[in-house]
Formats: structure tokens, sequence, C-alpha cells
């Protein structure tokens, strides 16, 4: 059965089949990455363009290994984003590129909605790998994939995202496919990251980082960005640290079993402590590893639709 | 230049008249008979028949942005005033964020020069600050003498609360309104309207409290100095309710509403089309609801269209970095006439007090006459014309709307202005 959308742009609307369509075959090439040689034919003959107008490390390496394991012929066009005033138009970019017969576009940019842009403006697939505050749908699948690896299941698991909810298009992405797949999902951070109306979609809001732990199955932090304006939301790293930081100590207090994600890179000492960071709750390089499957699935199952 | 336009429906509010079948003699752009049947026999005479359509004192939009001088290439005076024309408006009066802005008496001449040979009047809106920066006054003595018609840092709010009350202060001595973007700058860095939406598309919010903080704040200024205060298209179902209780108070407040805030919803973001990218953005239907009542109630003065043309290529941008504004001369009877006539929010008189006679008194400006000896000026409407927005038959130089295709009822088919008359997109030659 094939996915019912030809191109990745987000996770709102994205039906339960597909996301275990991308989960299961996900399974598959997990496998091939554990041989000793981990390369498929599957995509030998397309080409994918990887189009990252914003800073990224790990995405951008695990597309293009992604692509790599596929055989496909992978193409990486970064522009940084101060360019874009002088530079060419996305428009001309874009029609270029596709006038160089490609055949997906995996892109990354720092304006929401420039994904669903790109879809008007070319034929190729398109894939969503990060768009402004908007989505983030890989990573997502990466998440509850490595959630159902660990745990069997996603229906009736509760999950909880921490931290600046506000600002994070990992979030979005998260608190629309666990609700799909039948996830009880909440958010937890300081009231000035929590974004207004976020309980209209079905998702409960925490501001006692305890609570967050002792109610749940899983917690899903994110990273504080420091570097960016989100420094304006709350009064020091010391009092968030001390408020929704992640210890030893406050899991330890209030309960044992719980799973951390995390999709890097970790502040080390802010979101997460060192020893949390490394401990054997967190499950963090996992998926990192997860990650190269579920995006040479998504891209499998893109390229040969049709 | 003799005109008999027949079989008439004339409108005017203000005088009391509202008659069938009026006849109309113009000579030299002055009425010279008003009445019905006028027979005469003369073949230099140039008679049309306007059965069942309908004449109102002239219509102006007291908010469009003309470009001129600068960004030529997006609009000029003279593109600007036919689009007007086409849109039914006989005059427009024009924000001053130009480059250069308008702030010195050459700029407010140039305009005015410009525009003397067009059917349509342009009145100068000038900058309250130099560079419309919020530090130092403009000279508005002077812009008054030369022509302008009101202050106004269209695009930002008057940056503070002491340059504002200067600027009021000053303007009261000039008796010419301060016309204000309210808008908080500090809680403003978003690209459209806070709520769930906001959240849902991953688009930086713009929340409307911004909005609701500048308009309070600009009402309190009035009252305290006394000045007239009119506030640019608000869009904000709080704000508009700040404006009822403080004109209850009788303070000196008036207000705009754009035609796209009254119509168009938050919920359509969904696409990410840059022409729905606006300041204020398009809020929520609760807002459209509290601005209808407003509108009713007469809470609202006038309905201006913030006519904001911007090159195609600005607009193809990413969403954040496309520039704000739709243009709107040449829709806003239309909608006007489908969303609020026909849907009975206002009668035909509200209509015409919102598009001509109340932003002429904010204005302090002549309110055209259907008197005989008077010089014509009026715009004339079908009230029942089916007709389809068609972006790429505009008279403005730019193209974005979103009201593109979109199905109307009713619309403003000419002007009569400057002994010159305009039907269905030409002149009409005696």
């Amino acid at each position: 059965m094939p996915l019912s959308s030809r191109h990745l742009l987000g996770m709102q609307n994205v039906p339960k089949e597909d996301i275990q369509l991308i989960l299961d075959t996900a399974n598959t090439f997990k496998e091939i990455l554990e041989r000793p040689i981990k390369r498929v034919p599957t995509l030998q003959g397309k080409t994918i363009v990887n189009l990252f107008y914003e800073n990224s490390t790990r995405t951008k390496i695990s597309f293009e290994l992604a692509e790599k394991r596929l055989s496909a012929d992978a193409i990486n066009f970064s522009v940084s984003t101060s360019s874009v005033s002088k530079g060419e138009s996305l428009k001309d970019t874009v029609k270029n590129i596709e006038a160089m017969k490609v055949d997906m576009i995996v892109i990354r940019h720092s304006v929401a909605g420039t994904p669903l842009m790109l879809t008007k403006l070319c034929d190729s697939n398109i894939i969503n790998a990060g768009d402004g505050i908007h989505e983030h749908p890989t990573q997502a699948l990466l998440d509850l994939y490595t959630i159902r690896q660990k745990l069997g299941k996603l229906e009736n698991l509760k999950v909880c995202i921490v931290g600046d909810i506000a600002h994070s298009r990992v979030a979005l992405s998260n608190i629309y496919a666990l609700k799909t797949m039948g996830a009880k999902v909440s958010v937890c951070g300081p009231s000035t990251m929590i974004p207004k109306n976020i309980e209209e979609l079905g998702v409960d809001v925490i501001f006692n980082i305890d609570e967050a732990i002792q109610e749940n199955d899983v917690l899903n932090v994110l990273r504080i960005q420091l570097e960016r304006k989100a420094r304006e939301y709350f009064p020091s790293i010391r009092e968030y640290i001390k408020y929704f930081g992640i210890n030893s100590e406050r899991l330890e207090k209030n309960k044992k079993d719980i799973l951390i994600l995390h999709p890097g890179p970790i502040n080390r000492g802010v979101e997460l402590s060192a020893d949390v960071a490394d401990g054997p709750y967190q499950v963090i390089l996992q998926q990192v590893t997860n990650g190269v499957a579920i995006r040479m699935a998504v891209l499998y199952l893109l390229g040969t639709l049709n | 230049m003799r005109y008999l336009l027949k079989n008439l429906t004339i409108i005017h509010p203000e005088q009391k008249i509202n008659e069938k079948n009026i006849d109309l003699l113009i000579v030299d752009g002055k009425i010279v008979e008003l009445k019905k049947n006028i027979e005469i026999d003369d073949n230099s005479i140039r008679v049309i028949d306007l059965s069942d359509k309908i004449i109102a004192p002239g219509f102006i939009d007291m908010h469009v942005h003309l470009r001129e001088p600068g960004r030529e290439d997006e609009e000029t005076i003279e593109t600007g005033c036919r689009a007007a024309a086409a849109g039914g408006f006989t005059a427009v009066a024009c924000m001053p964020n130009t480059e250069p802005t308008v702030d010195s008496e050459e700029i407010v001449e140039f305009i005015i020069n410009k525009s003397k040979n067009f059917i349509v009047d342009v009145y100068p809106i000038a900058a309250a600050t130099l560079g419309r920066k919020g530090e130092i006054l403009s000279p508005m003595c002077e812009l008054k003498e030369s022509g302008a018609v009101a202050f106004s840092d269209d695009g930002v709010a008057i940056k503070t609360a002491s340059i504002l009350r200067r600027v009021m202060d000053y303007s009261k001595m000039l008796n010419l309104p301060v016309i204000e973007h309210c808008e908080d700058e500090s809680l403003s860095n978003g690209s459209m309207n806070e709520g769930l939406n906001s959240t849902l598309f991953g688009l930086a919010p713009l929340p409307s409290v911004s909005e609701d903080i500048i308009v309070m704040r600009d009402i309190l200024m009035a009252e305290y100095t006394g000045a007239h205060i009119h506030i640019a298209h608000i869009s904000s179902g709080n704000a508009v309710k700040l404006v009822r209780e403080a004109k209850s108070k009788n303070i000196r407040v008036t207000a705009e509403v754009t035609p796209h805030h009254f119509t168009l919803t938050d919920d359509l973001l969904k696409s990410y089309d840059t022409n729905l990218k606006m300041n204020p953005p398009l809020r929520t239907q609760k807002d459209i609801e509290e601005i209808s009542l407003a509108l009713k109630d007469g809470t609202i003065d006038c309905i201006a269209s913030d006519h904001a043309p911007h090159s195609l290529e600005e607009k193809e941008l990413e969403f954040d970095y496309a520039p704000n504004g739709i243009v709107g001369l040449e829709t806003s009877v239309g909608l006007s006439l489908s969303e609020l006539y026909h849907k009975k929010i206002l009668t035909l008189d509200d209509l015409i007090m919102k598009y001509s006679i109340n932003p002429r008194k904010i204005l302090n400006l002549k309110v055209p006459l259907f008197k005989v000896d008077t010089e014509a000026e009026f715009t004339i409407l079908d009230l029942n014309e089916v007709w389809t927005v068609d972006k790429d038959k505009f008279f403005s130089k730019s193209k974005n709307t979103p009201f593109d295709k979109r199905l109307l009822t009713g619309r403003a088919i000419g002007i009569f202005n400057k002994g010159k008359l305009f039907l269905n997109g030409e002149i009409i030659k005696n």
C-alpha cells in the first residue's frame, strides 16, 4: 500500500496507516544498517537535492546518509539565510534545480510554509526537513519509531514534550503524530514558552516538571535555544535548570521507569544534566541511528510512488 | 462639455435625498438641472441612460499608498488615480511613507501638482514626525499650508507617548486629525495574528493586544490633549470596544476599517499565500463580528482600503520575507456592497456615509452636494451587477490581492469629477 501523499510536509493530517507504513518500512532498513554492507540499490538513478537554507548538522548528515544508503545521487545545496536578501530568490533557485531534472527535494528553511511553497513551484517530491517553528516531520517519525522500539507500542502511552514548545518545530510534529497513533500528549515548560491556545490541540499543559515525570511514560526533552531569542522568555538559565531541568535526582525521586528522548544537540547541564544525558533512561543516540532508517523509509516510499 | 444623465436614482444621506428617475444635466462640471424628465433637443449634449443605477456623493478612500515618489515600479500617482476611478472613488488621501517621506512642503506640492490633471482628487497625508522616525515634529504648519490634510507615521505608530503628545497638541492648533497605525512595536515581530492558527502554521505571532494598547494610549492622549485621533485600519475586536467606549465619553476619536478585515480571517493563512500577509494581520471570526457590530452602530466611521501595492517579485518570497499589504482600491466597494449591504449589515445610506461623508468630515473636506450650481462630484453604483474580480484587469500597477476570482454582487461602475465622466473603465468624451 503506497503513502497517501507524494510529499511529506508535516505530520498534520498524515493518516495512521501512513505512519504505520513508514515505521514498519524503517524496520526493514534498520536491519540493513546492521549489515556489513549497508547499501541497497532501491533508489538507483534517482536524484535528490538537499536544499538547506538553515544550518543543520545532524539532519543534513542523516538525510545524506539515507540517500547514499539507498544508492540515490545526493546533491547538497546550502544557502546561508543571510544572503537571501541579496541573492537569488527561492523561486529562481528551485526552478534552476528542477531544470537539472531532480526527483526529490529535501528542504530546511527558517520560514514556515516554504516546503508548501516548493510544491507549487516544481514537480519534485518535497520533504520538509524543518520549516521555521512549524514542523519537522522526520524528527517526529524517528521519535515515534524509537518509542515504539523501546516500549513496544504507541497507543495509550503518556508522552510529555518538555521545554520551549512555542519555538519548536519538533513539538508540533510530535503532537500531531503521537495523537494520531493514540498516545496521550502533554507539554511542560515555562508559561512563556507554551503557545497560546495549545490546549485546543488536545494536549494537557503542565508547569511542574516533577508532575510531568511522575505522570508520563516518555519525556521528549527539547533543546533550549540559548543562542536565539528564547533567552528572553525566562529569567535565567539558573532558574530554568532549577525548575525545568532534568537530573537523576529528580528522576529517582519521582519515578524510576521513564524513557527520555532528545532531538539534539543537547545543552548539557541545562535541559538535561550530564548524568541523565549519558544515563540509563535516555535513548538519544539510538534516535540518531533510527533517524537514518526513518529517512530511508520516507525517501524510499516517496521515491517509488508511481 | 455637456452631459445629460437619465433615469438615475440619487441618494445623498446628508441632504436627505433619495429619489428615483431623476435626470441630471451637467455643463462644464457644474450641475445645471436636476429633476425628472429633462428633455433637450441638442445634439451637442452627450445623453447617457443610467436606469437602475445609483449616484451618491463622490466616494473617498482615505487610506491609500500611491508609492510615488520612490517606488514607481509598484504604483504611480497616475496609475493609483486610475485604480481609484475604476474602483468608484473621486478622491483619495495618500499616506506619507514614500521615499522620501512626505515630511516637507516640496513633497506635498509634488504630489498635488502631479495629480492635478487626473480625474481623482489626491489629498496628501503628511508624516507626523520627520522621516516617520518618531523623534522630531515634522513642519506641520507648513505642511498644512501646502495642502496636507492629516498627519500620520503610518506603517508604524508614533513612537513614544511624549512625541505623540507634541504631535497632538500641535495638530489641535491646526485642527487636523492625527491618523494612527496602532501597533506596539515591542509586542510585534511576527507575521500573523496570534492564536491557535499561528501555532498550527508555525508563523511568529502578532498579538491583537499590540493594537489594543496603542489604541488605548491614543484615546487617553486624545482625551488629555483634546486633539482628534483617527484610528487607521482597526482590526481587533477589543480595540473596537475601546473606540466605542471613548466615543461615548465624547473623546475626539474616529476609526476606519478595511474590507479585508471584515471579510477574511486568519484561517486562510494555512495556504501561506503572501497576498494574505498584511499589517494589522487578518484576525478571527470573533473580531469580524465585533467589527460588523461597530460598522452598524457607528463606532467605525468609515471604510478605507489601505491600498498597498507591492511588486510581484516581492510578494513571491517566503512568507516571512514578503512585505505586508494588498491592493484594495478596485475591490473595496464591491466587497462592501456584497458583504455589508447585501448581507444587511449596512443600509445603502450607511454605506454612503462611510465611503463619502464621514471620511470627508474627518479630513475637513467639503462634502459634494446634489444641488444646482455646484460642482458635480459623484460615484455611480450598480447594486446588483454580479462580477468576478480579475487582477489582470486592474488599473493599478500591482496585482497583490487575495480577492482574485472572487464573485461579488454590486459594483461602482463610474465616477464624475472635475468635469469628467468615467464610466465602465473609460473617460466618456462629450
